[in-house]
């Protein structure tokens, strides 16, 4: 039962006496406190658990929180820019209102950041390879879509193209 | 176990429940003190005040209308949400009504989940698309009362008649004087004023309408794309152990020994028991309940259960054998009558062409993304809980009813719903967390697995349909009979979500119609999916019309129309019913976007269907191409609908596309299969819900009338999959009579 130290959203966290199995998800949320990522499948099917591990999108119900000592844990409460300016991606969901029952748009927004962050000009085939790891129970796709684009225009400067509104 | 003592909870709760409805950081020492979880940041704490209170309240800063509308000083309008929101967009929608009724400006709006209680505010139920309709007079009311006093106390300030004043962007305006007072100034006069007659209020006409209609953006929006506390498992209550339930993989079999001694020397297990519960599928079945100090030690120590079961009242079903058997029933014979009009077997005998097709669709789960969850806790006789529920005041009577206590007693509290499609009208997994709670004596959060949430459903049922077609000399439709097999629970009568009504669309249409019933024992917990029975049955019924269209030589649309007859309500006075001529101008919309009859090249087609149900009129046509190794191309799907007046034009687009994707990604690839009573799927690598790179364009078009909004959770999926297997015959000449599509080789 190891003490393990997290860096989650560029904060230190002491986490004490955790099972050595367990997963980043579950301290994530029981242990840091922060819920934003979901629990959907355990088994990294459907994504709503997505976290960065220094950077690059995870599972997080599939990695030992312990192998994730000494990275930098990125989770959607720590992608936007501050209390009062959102993330492009968590602006776009807004205004193209993504969400149904909204409990897989966190790790959506999670998987598409990671995306945007090393390519802000995607093409379909990108954002599919990108997001097909993701589901979505309401079947939010069209407008999952149509939000990275908006964001990737604001992102890379042209507004161009982006269609439709909400 | 934890040393802290209830008493010390209830305090700590009291304490912290000061807030209304919100979500409150607690502060960490005190978290750890409660909980012994240790980390360096803030824990956030999930508490909910008393229910009574947000609406009642009486503040000095606040006008409450009524339970819907409480207009602030400082300019801010509360209205209040009273249906679980499960993803249908209910917690926008209906609040956008009531602002469109009181002329709030809805920038100036915050929504609130109402408290659960049904003597004030009526059905708080999420089923059946009826959130709406149901409300729909109601909370129009509510925001025309509230505006009424506004206008009152503005004409008493002014000294003008109240009829001279109107309103707009919350503010009421006497524009022969120049006058303007929003209703932040005039919240406390108005607060004086009588509540006016509800029934003579005056309410808008879609015409005057300024909000509805537009599209807006949901109302929980921002927490869910920032990853605030929202939804049942987010839930958090100082104090909580954690909790997981394992119950037999057979539905009906009970606990004869199980592990337990070593179960509960497991690391950070405190706990494990028998739970013997009532057998009631929907409340309380045997199982056996761990309790941990976190989830993963409480759902890790469950993989590692050893458990005897009895398995002498267990259901022993298969999908094989119901195969079987339903064929056998299907050569032998009609079984029971269900409707028999006209003379079908002289139509028959004179027909110039008669035509029968055996479908069939499987059994689904509803798999919603959020796992079944609930936080309770059960103390000095009393329950407070927070569930994912669609039906929170029937999980408060269940729940006593287990309890042993007054419903009064049990409070539940509605948290946002990962999802339902009709799996949280069932309240099981509330009814396990109390039990649990009740033995432990502490606040638990159960948490199911996927695996949990697979196993024990309450599955759409699957069915069998041998139908029969009689074509007249002139190659129209002059006799219809459809034998129906189904399945048929304890109580002998067709199980939740497998009866057919014996009106069922095309009977109405005919005269010399014949609806037929063999019903199949089964004990699998079945229950209400997505436009529970349409979701089957137009698939079965949809499809055949079509075949019956192109064995009388005919347009599938022209045949349709020609069925439906003179524009009429099929009931007159019901407006829930079917109405001939709004049926009629769907099809037409749908066909005439998609480009109907239009030629296309080899190995692409288009396919209508038409289908009624949860009073809204949906046509969809499906265009695809389909290679020679059967994979399919969806190029695009066509959506016309009527359910009246639209009131967030965003919501009611994302419904229409969720549906008819939903849709795709059953009727392509998902089923439930049994063996021996075990449900064989086990997490989504099995139940492969379409992605992202698969979901195709879908343009959804509606027709708005006056008649009264109804629901769009449910309404635009049944057509979807015969529309799509109609397409595929189109594109390649295979007729699919069997789902999903991927059992006969078809792939995307």
């Amino acid at each position: 039962m190891p003490d393990i130290q997290l860096e989650v959203n560029g904060r230190n966290y002491d986490i004490k006496d955790i099972a050595a199995d367990t997963p980043l998800l579950w301290v994530i949320r029981d242990h840091v406190g922060l819920v934003g990522t979901k629990y959907g499948c355990g088994g990294g099917y459907c994504g709503a658990c997505t976290v960065h591990l220094d950077g690059n999108p995870v599972r997080s119900c599939s990695v030992l929180a312990t192998s994730a000592v000494g990275k930098k844990v990125t989770t959607i409460e720590g992608v936007a820019v501050d209390d009062n300016v959102l993330h492009p991606l968590q602006e776009a969901w807004i205004e193209h209102d993504v969400p149904q029952c909204g409990y897989c748009q966190a790790g959506q927004i999670m998987s598409a950041a990671a995306l945007l962050s090393k390519n802000t000009n995607p093409t379909d085939s990108d954002i599919d390879a990108a997001m097909s790891g993701n589901l979505c129970r309401c079947a939010t796709y069209i407008r999952i879509r149509r939000a990275i684009r908006t964001a990737a225009a604001k992102i890379s400067g042209n507004t161009m193209g982006t269609g439709g509104s909400v | 176990m934890n040393q802290t003592t209830a008493q010390d909870i209830i305090n700590e709760m009291e304490n912290i429940s000061a807030g209304v409805l919100d979500l409150r950081v607690v502060d960490r020492r005190t978290f750890l003190k409660l909980t012994g979880i240790t980390g360096t940041g803030l824990v956030l704490g999930y508490t909910i005040r008393d229910a009574a209170s947000p609406v009642y309240a009486a503040a000095d800063n606040q006008f409450t209308a009524n339970e819907f509308v409480r207009v602030a000083t400082d300019g801010k309008i509360y209205l209040y949400s009273k249906n679980p929101e499960v993803g249908q967009g209910i917690k926008t929608a209906v609040p956008m009504v009531i602002a469109e009724e009181l002329d709030a400006d809805w920038a100036d709006v915050i929504v609130e989940q109402a408290p659960i209680n049904e003597e004030l505010y009526g059905r708080q139920s999420a089923g059946g698309s009826r959130s709406l309709t149901t409300a729909w007079d109601q909370v129009r009311k509510a925001g025309a009362s509230a505006r009424a006093m506004l206008i009152s106390a503005a004409a008493k300030e002014w000294g003008v008649p109240a009829s001279e004043c109107r309103t707009e962007a919350s503010s009421v305006f006497h524009d022969a004087s120049n006058r303007r007072a929003g209703y932040a100034s005039l919240a406390m006069k108005a607060a004086e004023e009588p509540v006016p007659d509800l029934d003579s209020l005056p309410l808008k006409k879609r015409s005057e309408y300024k909000l509805l209609g537009k599209r807006i953006t949901g109302v929980d929006n921002r927490k869910i794309v920032t990853g605030q506390p929202l939804f049942g498992i987010d839930a958090v209550v100082p104090g909580m152990r954690y909790a997981s339930y394992l119950k037999c993989p057979a539905a009906g079999g009970s606990v004869r020994s199980a592990n337990l001694d070593e179960i509960k020397a497991l690391p950070g297990v405190e706990d494990a028991f028998v739970i013997e519960g009532n057998n009631e599928p929907t409340e309380l079945m045997p199982g056996i309940a761990i309790i941990a100090n976190s989830t993963w030690a409480a759902i890790s120590a469950k993989d590692k259960l050893k458990v005897d079961w009895d398995e002498t009242h267990a259901t022993r079903a298969s999908w094989s054998d119901a195969q079987k058997n339903a064929k056998d029933a299907a050569s032998k014979g009609q079984g029971e009558m269900l409707h028999d009009i006209g003379n079908v077997d002289e139509k028959f005998a004179e027909a110039e062409k008669s035509f029968e097709a055996y479908y069939e669709y499987p059994f689904l789960s509803h798999a919603p993304l959020e796992p079944q969850n609930t936080t309770a806790w059960v103390h000095d006789g009393k329950a407070e809980i927070w569930s994912p529920t669609q039906r929170p005041a029937q999980g408060a009577a269940s729940v006593a009813g287990i309890l042993g206590i007054d419903e009064k007693d049990v409070e539940v509290h509605q948290l946002r719903v990962g999802g339902g499609f009709g799996r949280r009208l069932m309240n099981d997994y509330m009814c396990e967390a109390a039990a649990i709670s009740e033995r432990a004596g502490v606040p638990v959060k159960l948490q199911w697995t996927r695996e949990d949430d697979m196993a024990h459903d309450f599955y759409r049922v699957g069915g069998f349909h041998a139908l029969k077609g009689a074509i007249d000399k002139e190659g129209k439709l002059s006799a219809w009979q459809d034998h129906f097999i189904t399945f048929m629970g304890p109580n002998k009568k067709p199980v939740s979500g497998g009866d057919m009504r014996a009106s069922e669309f095309p009977v109405d249409f005919f005269p010399n119609t014949r609806v037929t019933q063999t019903m199949l024992p089964l004990r699998v917990p079945t229950g209400p999916w997505r436009s529970p029975r349409s979701c089957g049955i137009a698939f079965a019924v949809q499809s055949f019309i079509s075949e019956l269209a192109l064995e009388a030589g005919r347009d599938h649309v022209e045949f349709l129309l020609e069925m439906l007859g003179e524009p009429r309500w099929l009931e007159e006075g019901n407006i829930d019913a079917m109405n001939t001529g709004r049926a009629a101008r769907v099809i037409k919309l749908a066909a005439e976007k998609a480009g109907w009859g239009k030629s296309m090249e080899k190995g692409r087609g288009l396919g209508l269907a038409f289908h009624f149900s949860h009073a809204g009129h949906f046509a969809e046509v499906a265009d695809i191409s389909v290679d020679d190794n059967k994979k399919l191309t969806i190029n695009k799907i066509t959506v016309a609908g009527d359910v009246g007046p639209i009131i967030n034009l965003s919501g009611a687009e994302n419904q229409c596309q969720g549906a008819v994707i939903d849709a795709l990604s059953t009727t392509l690839g998902l089923q439930v299969s049994i063996e021996n009573g075990r449900i064989q799927e086990t997490n989504f690598h099995q139940y492969p819900i379409l992605r992202m790179d698969k979901a195709p364009d879908v343009a959804v078009h509606f027709i708005e009338s006056d008649a009264r909004p109804t629901g769009l959770g449910e309404p635009a999926l049944p057509p979807a999959a015969p529309a799509i297997c109609n397409a595929i015959y189109a594109a390649s000449g295979i007729r699919v009579r069997e789902l999903p599509l991927t059992r006969h080789g078809f792939s995307v």
